[in-house]
């Protein structure tokens, strides 16, 4: 595996000077070629400013984001490149709609990139399709399409311009509970289908738990933690101490050990939690 | 979050900040009508002496009062040239056939003096006073206007609801700027049109966020019972005081000076 982005000592303040509170204080951490990296910290931890400054919308203070082995922040480095292949989907990405039709607005991101008109609608056409969007859908207007539509077209606008990796801010915020699940599949299947790295910033500890490789703990612009997902919710109570807490199934376990069943206190998944549950009842019959 | 300045309000606490809003919009407009008043030297003493106490009362740093003036450069300079070179009389100067006349030079300093007083003058009311308190003192000194059925109440709400929305608005723009920046949208370069054009993607987005946010603002109002007008209270009443009192007199000091430089001298 070989590192894909690597953030080098960051810091950042949305005050001019160095007078100003940083948001981000001197972080460091690397993200591997076709990795699941999930961010989680409280609000205003600096989850979203640490996102728009990977794909150089803010500059730092100091330090350096490495793409590919080239810092971003040089003089000279081609930041609409980088955009076209680190795709950052906002919070709320469905209030950034604005063409008439939904496979218009699609095509936007790949006609910036300089595409024939043919190949942007190819483009759109293939994005729409894997975010999985009805036909219907293609001609009508944003504005009429459902909450979890607008957001899977938002989503395909930026898939349109075919990113090595994908960074979404909270891209289930808002949804109902079947509209969430779309949008955790559609990005677990798009991981699977494309190859691409995925960065993902949400409050939903069970997402993080099932589906992310490694999660970054933001505490104030500081890396809390930074390991797999198992050895981060290990730490219920520093978690909770910083606004978090563990997926709810963790705490199901601690509750059956406390209540005096031999079952392990670190699992995250509910699967896990089902296999772990049925094998101490074993255990106790044998 | 960025904190967004509305205006160029000054926080501080001076005898100026502290005045009634009231007070605040008739002494600007008493201190610019005698500004027209005034032709002559002693006026203008009675203009500056006026002038510079407010300054002084306001503690506001008075660089960035002249900052203000960075922005009417041009139009200073234009007023002067122009009074230089176009008012007949005593000749001073004369090249290529352009004239400058001792009259000439008098009125370029006078008009000249005239708008850097009227920048500063104004800018003292909006550095020591917040827009919220500015819509409430406009709406206390319209009332009168409601014997000609002019909606005043509602008027001060439309324009203390759109101060409030500024931020919001510009936080947005913000937002949705750097979203379609995300989608590779380019806007610093190519021609007037094609700049022109690239602001399309951040403002169709901004409308409909706008008439959206209007909507909820709407509903949120009639929820708590909002039905303008009248029967409505004020958490803080505008109460004159006596510094209120005794900064009216200082205008009608003022103004009757400027006149009487005009009449008497």
């Amino acid at each position: 595996m070989n590192t894909i982005i690597e953030v080098r000592d960051l810091t950042f303040s949305y005050d001019d000077g160095s007078s100003g509170k940083p948001v981000i204080k001197g972080i460091s951490f690397s993200v591997e070629k076709g990795g699941f990296i999930g961010i989680i910290g409280h609000t205003g931890s600096g989850k979203s400013t640490l996102l728009q400054l990977l794909i150089g919308l803010l500059k730092p203070r100091s330090g350096e984001i490495l793409f590919d082995g080239e810092d971003i922040f040089s003089k000279g480095y081609d930041l609409k490149k980088l955009r076209s292949r680190v795709g950052l989907v906002f919070q709320y990405p469905e209030y950034q709609l604005f063409e008439e039709n939904v496979f218009k607005d699609v095509c936007y991101g790949p006609a910036n990139l300089g595409l024939t008109r043919k190949e942007c609608e190819l483009r759109a056409y293939e994005a729409l399709k894997s975010v999985g969007l009805s036909d219907d859908c293609f001609y009508a207007s944003p504005f009429e399409l459902s909450g979890g539509q607008k957001r899977r077209a938002a989503i395909a606008g930026i898939l349109a311009m075919k990113p090595e990796v994908l960074v979404l801010d909270e891209p289930t915020a808002g949804l109902d509970p079947a509209g969430r699940r779309e949008i955790m599949n559609l990005i677990l299947k798009l991981r699977k289908e494309r190859d691409i790295t995925v960065i993902l910033v949400t409050h939903s500890m069970e997402d993080m738990a099932s589906c992310a490789e490694k999660i970054l703990v933001l505490d104030n612009g500081q890396i809390g933690y930074f390991d797999t997902p198992a050895k981060v919710f290990s730490h219920t109570e520093e978690l909770e101490s910083i606004g978090l807490s563990a997926p709810a199934v963790t705490y199901i376990m601690m509750e059956l050990r406390k209540r005096g069943m031999d079952v392990p206190t670190d699992v995250i998944r509910p699967e896990d939690a089902r296999d772990e549950i049925i094998a101490a009842f074993a255990r106790r019959k044998a | 979050m960025k904190s967004i300045v509305l205006g160029q309000y000054y926080p501080a606490d001076s005898l100026l900040h502290r005045l009634d809003p009231r007070v605040k919009l008739v002494s600007t407009f008493v201190y610019i009508i005698s500004l027209f008043i005034v032709k002559d030297l002693p006026g203008y003493i009675c203009v500056t002496v006026y002038l510079l106490a407010a300054v002084i009362l306001s503690k506001v740093p008075p660089v960035k009062m002249l900052r203000g003036l960075s922005g009417i450069i041009f139009l200073m300079l234009i007023t002067v040239i122009v009074n230089l070179f176009t008012i007949p009389g005593t000749p001073l100067l004369s090249f290529h056939g352009l004239h400058i006349t001792v009259e000439g030079v008098y009125s370029a300093v006078r008009m000249m003096l005239r708008l850097v007083y009227l920048i500063t003058g104004s800018s003292v009311m909006t550095f020591t006073t917040t827009p919220s308190a500015l819509s409430d003192g406009l709406e206390s000194l319209m009332k009168p206007l409601k014997i000609f059925r002019v909606p005043v109440h509602d008027i001060a709400m439309m324009i203390s609801i759109a101060l409030r929305f500024i931020p919001i608005l510009s936080e947005e723009t913000d937002i949705i700027i750097k979203a379609q920046k995300a989608r590779c949208a380019d806007f610093d370069s190519g021609n007037m049109v094609k700049r022109a054009k690239a602001f399309i993607p951040v403002l169709v987005p901004l409308f409909v966020s706008a008439f959206r946010r209007a909507n909820d603002l709407a509903t949120a109002m009639e929820a708590r019972c909002y039905r303008g007008g009248d029967t409505r209270t004020r958490m803080k009443p505008l109460l004159y005081s006596g510094r209120d009192y005794l900064v009216y007199a200082a205008d009608l000091a003022l103004v009757t000076l400027c006149i009487m430089t005009r009449v008497m001298l």
